[in-house]
């Protein structure tokens, strides 16, 4: 067959190939010893989280049966009154089921209000002071990293039981993920019209407000949606110490074994969340498609 | 240049009403911009009210956090350095292991949820679907089943964190082998590779380091998320932290919190690193 390549000779094919198998190699060794690695990590891990895989498969079966024994009893004959029985409490729960909405919306409002007030003064590229800004963002990682459920314990002590208690306690963990998201945005934005109003003499806020804002407010507001959608999450649990809303029934539900109410309940959440889900991803979707960034 | 003469009104009003849709857009985004927030006044007031807010309690309640933060100081072990330092180790080996038994079962059912590579669209309906439901369940919720399941323990925990994390995971991985340029696979099929062998070469390159990120990544949020399932039993820092504000010990609570804080930072700053070695700057940012 003609060909237009040149035969590499045999001698240079031979360095060629020991090139290679080297480069191989040295890519295996690594491999391997991230894998070594790992594998420490794991046994160190297993020992101390008492990972115990006999328990595991003689109570396996427990997991699966739990899934039977939460089943409602369903027939064709009498299939009204059977889900009647079944959602026996449907009122009360459709009410603390609107209480966790309102709760993960007020959170989501407090949180995305203080963020956005905030985030300006956090953003490497608009803040006016630096330490003030160090310690914005020092601000933001402890309402992050502190979990909301501690957030909630502490709160249900100091106001008492209630729906007020998770509202502050989401919107505080919300306010530090948007307020680190808020901030991260601004840093990415285009310069020029931050420049072009800070030439014409406009101060710190002018410069927020006419330079900065109108290019972030689409992702800005398509973050906040997400984050609604997984308050409405987080609200279904603050309810389980007392902060409100359905986590309260469930968790009794849970503990006390009311096995057809724990699948009520929890099928309730899960169309919930689905539909938060399929509403504010049209509006994401529709919010990214205006962005006026290029 | 010779300067462009001014515009006469008659003109103007003929660009006026070559242009009215401009203007009349804008008009209706204007009450979209107003009517948006009035909006959200509107169902904020309603919010509250139907929450039936103690707005009474809450300089009574300001008052007695105020008391609280002034409890946290000077923050103190309250004896047991070596408890908290066993939770925080639990905590820890509950992220990992959780995180890595969602890595291993999410990475297969991915490849029957993703597009390209599902053997039939029913299926990946389907296995959406059951990713979907698995993921709207919280972790704390799983966790609370795991614990009638094997018993009180960090065991219950890294189940629990096993399988929430396996809805979420699925579907980011399953995102990750969508987005995979298609054209390496089918130089594989090209050259007479089988199936499993465009797979191998022509897909898993692509998407491993995407994965590997998000393992990472999600370590990291497990770790968080592993302080607090505690509070049902199930192991790590979460049960000590529950205790102590039930029993308004707040020094410790801080020396907890703390200790969280810091351990968080590390393993942020570790799992960075390695985002960096692995992906690169860019696919970072």
């Amino acid at each position: 067959m003609p060909s237009s390549l040149p035969i590499v000779s045999q001698a240079r094919l031979e360095v060629l190939v020991g090139d290679y198998q080297r480069v191989v190699m040295r890519r295996r060794r690594q491999s391997f010893l991230v894998l070594a690695i790992l594998a420490v990590l794991i046994l160190l891990a297993g020992r101390i989280g008492e990972v115990d895989l006999n328990n595991l498969v003689s109570n396996i079966s427990n997991f699966t049966s739990y899934f039977g024994r939460i089943m409602p009893k369903l027939s064709v004959a009498h299939f009204g009154a059977d889900v009647a029985d079944w959602y026996w409490n449907i009122n009360g729960w459709l009410k603390l089921l609107f209480d966790t909405i309102l709760i993960a919306y007020l959170g989501t409002l407090i949180g995305a209000g203080g963020a956005f007030l905030i985030s300006p003064l956090a953003a490497a590229n608009l803040a006016p002071s630096t330490a003030l800004r160090w310690s914005i963002k020092r601000v933001f990682e402890f309402c992050r990293t502190v979990p909301d459920l501690v957030f909630a314990l502490m709160f249900v002590s100091a106001f008492g039981l209630g729906p007020f208690a998770g509202i502050l306690a989401i919107s505080i963990h919300s306010f530090g993920t948007l307020g680190k998201l808020f901030t991260e945005a601004l840093e990415n934005i285009d310069m020029k019209p931050v420049e072009g109003v800070r030439s014409t003499g406009g101060r710190f806020a002018e410069i927020v407000r006419f330079g900065a804002l109108p290019q972030v407010m689409s992702t800005f507001a398509s973050y906040t949606l997400l984050r609604f959608e997984i308050n409405v999450r987080s609200g279904s649990v603050v309810g389980m110490v007392g902060a409100g809303g359905i986590g309260q029934d469930l968790f009794v539900a849970i503990r006390k074994f009311y096995y057809t109410d724990v699948s009520a309940i929890l099928l309730m959440i899960i169309v919930c969340v689905a539909v938060i889900d399929l509403v504010t991803e049209r509006v994401r979707h529709r919010l990214s498609g205006q962005e006026v960034r290029p | 240049m010779s300067p462009r003469p001014a515009m006469r009104p008659d003109e103007a009003t003929a660009v006026l009403a070559r242009h009215r849709d401009l203007f009349d857009e804008s008009l209706r985004a204007r009450a979209l911009a107003l009517g948006g927030p009035l909006g959200l006044f509107g169902f904020t007031i309603f919010a509250i009210w139907w929450l039936e807010m103690p707005l009474a309690q809450i300089w009574q309640g300001l008052a007695s956090l105020a008391k609280f933060v002034a409890l946290m100081f000077p923050p103190s072990t309250g004896g047991h350095l070596d408890l908290l330092l066993k939770a925080m180790g639990e905590t820890l080996a509950i992220a990992l292991l959780g995180t890595l038994i969602a890595t291993v079962i999410a990475f297969p059912v991915s490849f029957l949820a993703a597009r390209n590579t599902t053997p039939h669209a029913a299926i990946r309906f389907v296995v959406r679907r059951c990713l979907d439901v698995i993921r709207s369940v919280d972790a704390l919720i799983w966790a609370l089943v795991f614990v009638g399941v094997v018993g009180l323990g960090p065991f219950a925990g890294i189940l629990a964190i096993a399988v929430s994390d396996t809805g979420a995971l699925g579907k980011l991985f399953s995102e990750a082998i969508e987005s995979a340029d298609e054209r390496t696979r089918e130089s594989v099929l090209a050259s007479g590779g089988t199936g499993f062998l465009a797979v191998r070469f022509g897909l898993l390159p692509q998407v491993l380091p995407i994965i590997a990120g998000q393992v990472l990544y999600f370590i990291e949020s497990n770790v968080r998320s592993a302080t607090i399932i505690g509070i049902v039993g199930a192991g790590g820092i979460g049960l000590q932290l529950s205790e102590q504000i039930r029993t308004y010990d707040f020094d410790q609570v801080a020396f907890a919190v703390i200790m969280i804080l810091i351990t968080v930072a590390a393993i942020d700053w570790i799992s960075g690193k390695l985002r960096f070695a692995i992906i690169g700057r860019r696919a970072v940012a």
